[in-house]
Formats: structure tokens, sequence, C-alpha cells
């Protein structure tokens, strides 16, 4: 496998570092909220075009719209717009917070947000 | 290795042949006359991204600038690529002809596509970029045994290429075939030699820049369409609804979702499909290798599904365009003495090409020709970073890691990959010619599933599941794989209509729902089953560092290469 393999100490400093735990449990809870939150909007949409047609065939007002189009240009913009909210959170905080874990590493080479963090032994 | 200059040389004298073939066909009835515009404008996007192969094949040394173009490829350049993979023929031609037959449900299709890409960002996308290398199979075997996950992987990504490769293709024949009053075949020689000349010579470096190109180029090219035909409704999209909901035979009916209704099963089964076959599309997570860390990685999904969300949109109302400005105009009937509506496949060219006539319904020649340079364009890029992502899974995942066992220079590597290159494009245009008569877009939804039941199942679990032994991914991506397949095979869209058979064995065209679920209940079965032996044992003490890098980039590849 190429790139450095971490040994068995720098596993166990990163595990104890503070700032990686705070890492961890803030990311893993937005993305997982964010995952959920967009098969429940997809989901939701298809489920309901495969099996209450009725709904989403229901003319909005004079016609010719139905209601399925506000629900499938929502999908589409929700899409973009939990995309753009995970970026910003992430290129900023979450990124200082792995730079921090990166800084206290004592081995490697990493970039990070563009930049070259090098550390020594 | 064959002088560039030469091959470039033969590149040309195979244009020009094209070009004095369609000669005589001009004055035949039932052929376009020759289009200048547009052979002008394709020779001067075919010229251009000779010159950037040129360019490229220069800076093409090592592995690392054949696979994943040294890394350097920034997060804005990368979006703009993975939208331009997305973006392919399939998508545009394929998609508008669906609005344009059935209305509504080519919504439901670009929603599909548009969907997996949240789901990348939030799950996959820096870890991607921290743990691989060149191909996702460096992620999936980074713990479980080299071998068997190489392989699997490498089997996944060929037969995904192998279906994705056949829409393209099929859209480029038909497209020249209107386009240049040319034999299909000779059109789709001409795709596989211009793809393999690309990829051969510039490795990923020139694959993406053809990409960006191309995206920019079709992007332009849509939006100007869209807008063309807004403008002749008063800039407004109800006026168009109204006009095509009266003038297209289905009337009302355009409006709301339904030949998909008919088959509820298949409808979520598609969807599913769809959203997760996009975290397995091999080409696609290939991209991820290209750019420099994690930061880029996440700017380059965001990017790409903006530019998706907003093309897809704007396929939807070309869509519904040419129902009013095609359908009703007997120009571009292939009988015109018919009468009425003109269905899709009634019409010049075949049924993938309602976006082309639309074209020369709103701007002319000049836009006419334009459009088709460009989804021909469209074309060439896709196929070129679906060839380079075949010809990766067989000389990095195959030749350089199974076979070799790693013992392998740089050198030969990119040399048997350059020859990989060359047997899928003969493969493609092989594969071209025998499915002519497909729908494209369907294709490309077969080539999800089988994405979404084996790629991704087993990339996913390994990166997030400490559990999961080479045992379990192994059963449970080649079931994913085989029962995917099967299924695709017995359906209707292959059964009957390719094979010709009464009636499809399994009757739905979509397995994903069956047989995705099925490979993550394989993965877990075997893996706990085979939890307490010696090997598993070692994968799971393994997995910290794995995660840690995931998590960190500590240690991920590329990190000091420039």
């Amino acid at each position: 496998m190429g790139g450095i393999d971490m040994d068995a100490i720098e596993v166990a400093r990163i595990r104890n570092d503070p700032a990686f735990l705070e890492l961890e449990r803030k990311r893993s809870n937005f993305s997982w909220s964010l995952t959920i939150l967009m098969l429940v909007i997809y989901l939701g949409f298809i489920f309901l075009v495969a099996f209450d047609h009725a709904i989403v065939a229901k003319q909005i007002g004079e016609g010719p719209l139905t209601l399925a189009f506000p629900l499938g240009l929502g999908v589409i913009v929700a899409a973009v717009v939990l995309t753009g909210i995970y970026v910003a959170r992430a290129n900023s905080e979450f990124d200082r917070l792995t730079a921090e874990v990166v800084g206290h590493s004592r081995r490697s080479t990493v970039t990070v947000g563009g930049r070259l963090v090098e550390t020594l032994r | 290795m064959i002088p560039f200059r030469i091959l470039l040389g033969a590149v040309f004298t195979l244009i020009a042949g094209a070009a004095h073939a369609a000669g005589p066909d001009l004055g035949q009835a039932d052929k376009q006359p020759l289009n200048v515009v547009a052979i002008v404008l394709f020779l001067i996007f075919v010229g251009m991204t000779l010159v950037i192969t040129y360019w490229a094949a220069r800076r093409t040394k090592s592995t690392a600038d054949f696979y994943a173009a040294g890394g350097g490829i920034t997060g804005l350049q990368n979006g703009l690529a993975i939208a331009g993979d997305f973006m392919s023929a399939a998508s545009f031609l394929g998609i508008a002809a669906l609005v344009y037959s059935n209305g509504y449900d080519g919504l439901i299709y670009s929603i599909g596509f548009l969907v997996g890409w949240p789901i990348v960002m939030f799950l996959m996308a820096e870890r991607l970029r921290n743990l691989g290398k060149y191909t996702f199979a460096d992620v999936v075997s980074y713990r479980l045994q080299a071998t068997p996950m190489r392989i699997l992987s490498a089997s996944g990504t060929l037969v995904v290429v192998a279906f994705y490769l056949i829409a393209q293709m099929v859209g480029a024949g038909q497209l020249i075939k209107l386009l240049f009053g040319l034999d299909y075949l000779y059109a789709v020689v001409l795709v596989g030699v211009l793809m393999v000349c690309y990829v051969t010579f510039g490795g990923m470096l020139a694959t993406t820049w053809v990409q960006i190109i191309k995206a920019v180029m079709l992007l332009g090219g849509a939006t100007f369409m869209a807008g063309a035909v807004l403008s002749q409704f008063g800039w407004s999209p109800l006026a168009l609804f109204a006009k095509a909901v009266e003038v297209h035979p289905k009337h009302a009916a355009i409006m709301a979702p339904g030949a998909f209704v008919s088959d509820s099963i298949g409808t979520v089964s598609l969807g599913l499909a769809l959203m997760f076959g996009t975290a397995g599309l091999p080409h696609i997570l290939m991209r991820f290798f290209t750019v420099r860390d994690a930061r880029a990685a996440r700017k380059s999904v965001f990017y790409a599904t903006g530019l998706i969300g907003y093309f897809y949109i704007l396929t939807f109302i070309i869509g519904f365009g040419a129902i009013v400005l095609v359908g009703t105009n007997m120009d571009y009937a292939a009988n015109p003495a018919a009468g009425g509506f003109t269905a899709a496949a009634a019409l010049k060219g075949g049924g993938n090409m309602p976006a082309i006539h639309l074209a020369r319904a709103v701007g002319g020649d000049a836009l006419f020709g334009f459009i088709s340079a460009v989804a021909f364009a469209t074309i060439l890029a896709v196929v070129s970073g679906l060839t380079l992502s075949g010809a990766s899974a067989i000389s990095h995942d195959l030749y350089a890691s199974v076979i070799r066992r790693g013992r392998v220079s740089d050198g030969s590597e990119v040399r048997v990959s350059k020859w990989a290159t060359v047997a899928l494009g003969v493969v493609a245009i092989l594969l071209g010619a025998a499915f002519e008569k497909v729908n494209v877009a369907f294709m490309v939804g077969l080539a999800f599933a089988i994405a979404a039941s084996c790629n991704f199942p087993v990339l996913l679990l390994s990166m997030y599941w400490k559990g999961l032994t080479t045992k379990g991914a192994a059963v449970g991506g080649w079931l994913g794989l085989i029962v995917a397949f099967t299924l695709t095979v017995l359906s209707p869209s292959i059964w009957r209509d390719v094979l010709g058979f009464p009636a499809g064995i399994f009757p739905y065209n979509a397995p994903a729902i069956f047989s995705m679920p099925l490979a993550f209940i394989a993965c877990y079965v075997v893996s706990v089953m085979d939890k307490s032996s010696d090997q598993a044992r070692i994968e799971a003490a393994r997995f910290e560092a794995q995660y840690l890098r995931s998590q960190t980039g500590i240690g991920a590849e590329g990190a000091t290469a420039h």
C-alpha cells in the first residue's frame, strides 16, 4: 500500500488527542445528519412518485403545473444547498481541527487547507 | 510506442476522409445536408484537444501523471471535469429525449443522477482522497487482502465501464450519422480512435482538460438553447408548458410522472441505483485522486453538484422546447407524410435526436452546428474518462498488483495501461456496433445499478466498518455484481428488446432494489461468520490506522509530491 502507515504510538496519540476527538464527533454527527436528511428528501420524493400518483399529479391552480414540479425542483435545490452547507463548515471548522491534529502529530508531512504542513519527529 | 505526430496525422486523415465520404450523400433527400458550421467547429474542437493532448503528453511520464494528472488539478477544475463526466451524451441527448417522449419522467432520471452527489460529499469524498492513490481499489485493499479485492474492484470497474461505454458509443454513432451522413459504424470507429489517442498519450491530464473544455462549451450551448426556447414564450416557462400540453399526444399526462408509475418497484429500484451508483462509478471516483487534498476534493463536489443541477434544469426546458418546436415540425420527421406529432422514434436520425433538432429550430444552422459539435465532443470526453478508468483497472489493479504483486516499474505499468487503452478502444467499437438500437439513457441506468450493487457497498463498508473482512467483501461484492448483471440481462430491456425473446424473465429494468441490499447483507453475514479467523483479526487490527488516516489525511498519498 502506498503512503505512510502510522505506527501504534502515533495511532494511540491521535486517538487521545482532544482536537481529534472533537473533530470525529462533530463531523460524524454533521455528515450523518445531512446524509439522513438527503435520503429522506429523495426517497420521500421517489416513494411519492412511485406509490402515490394522485398527489403528485394534482394540478396547481389552473395548471398546467402539477405538484410534481415544485417537489422535483425542491429536491434539486436541496441537494445543492446541503452540499454547500457541508463544504462551508468542513472547509472552515473541520479543517481547522484537522490542522490542529496534524500540528500535534510528530511525523509525516501533509497538506491541510492547501498548505503544506511539515512537522519533524 | 507510436510517435505522437504520426498518430496525429492519422487522425486528421481519418476526419478528412470522413468529410469526403459524406460528399456523395449530399443529394439524398433522406439525409441531412452537409453542415459546414458543424464540421468546422468539430474540427476546431478536435484540433484543440489534440494540441492539449500533445502538451499533456510531454508532462505525462510517471504513473502518478498518467492516472492522477500528478495530483495537480484544482477544486474548480475537478468540479468542472466531474460535471462534464455527468453531462454525458446520455444525459444531454437521452434525458432531453425522455422529456420529449414522456414529459416529467425525464426529470426523475435527472434528480436521481444528482442526489448521489450529496452522499458522495458527506460520506466519501474526503476519506477517498485521504486513503486512495489511483483507483478506488487502493482504498478497498488498504487493509484487506490485495489480490481478491483488486480482482473484484477491477471486474466491477470493467463491467460498469462497458455498459456506460455502450451508451456513449451508440449516441456517437447516431449523432454523426445524422450530422455527417456517415455510416453508423464509421462514426463509432472515429470516436474510438480519437479517444484512444487522448488517453494513450495524454493520460489523466489530457482527459481532464478535454472534459473541462467540453463542460464549458456544453453549459454555454445548453444555456443559450434554453434561453432561446423561453424567449419564444415571452420568458414564461408556464406558457411553454401550456403549449407542450396542447400539442403532445399525451397532453396533460406529460406534466406528471407517467410511465414510471405503472411500475412502482421499478421506480424505487431505479432511484436507488441512480443515487448510490454515483458513489460507485469508477471513472468518477478516480477524479478524487487528481486533487491535492480533502479540502479540494470537497470543493470539487460542490462545484460539480451545482453545475449538474443547473444543467439538468436546462435539459428539462430543452426537452419541453423540443415537444413544441420539433414535434410539430414535419421537417424533422423521418416520414413527413405521416403528419401530426412526431414521436421520438420517428424523428430523423432516431430517438435520441430531439435536442439536436431543437438547436436548428431555435438557432438555425449555426446553433445546430455548434450543438452537434458539442454533443460529439461530449461523447469523446466521456468515453475518454471511462476508458482511462477501465485501463487503470487493468494496469494498476490487475497487472501491477495482482499479476506482478507490486513488483513493477513505473514505465512498464504505464506501458500496460496504454495497451489496455487500445484494447478497450477496440472493445468499445465492437460494443457500439452491437447495441445500435437501444435507448442510451437506459444503458446508463444499468451501469449505475451495477456500480451501486458491487463497488459502492464494498467501498463504503471498507471505510466505515471495522468488522468487514476480505471474505465478506469478496462474497458481497461478487454477489452484488453477478446478481445485478444477471437480473439486468433477464430484464425486459435486454432479454426482450435486445435478445429478442418474447418477454423478460425478470420483470423490472432496474435490479438495484434487490441486488444492492443483498450485497450489503452478504458482506455483513460472511464477515461476521469469518471474524475469528487469523486473517480477519489482522484486518480488524489494521482498521484503526486506516480510520485515522481517512479522517486526518496524515500519511495521505501525494501529500509531498508537488
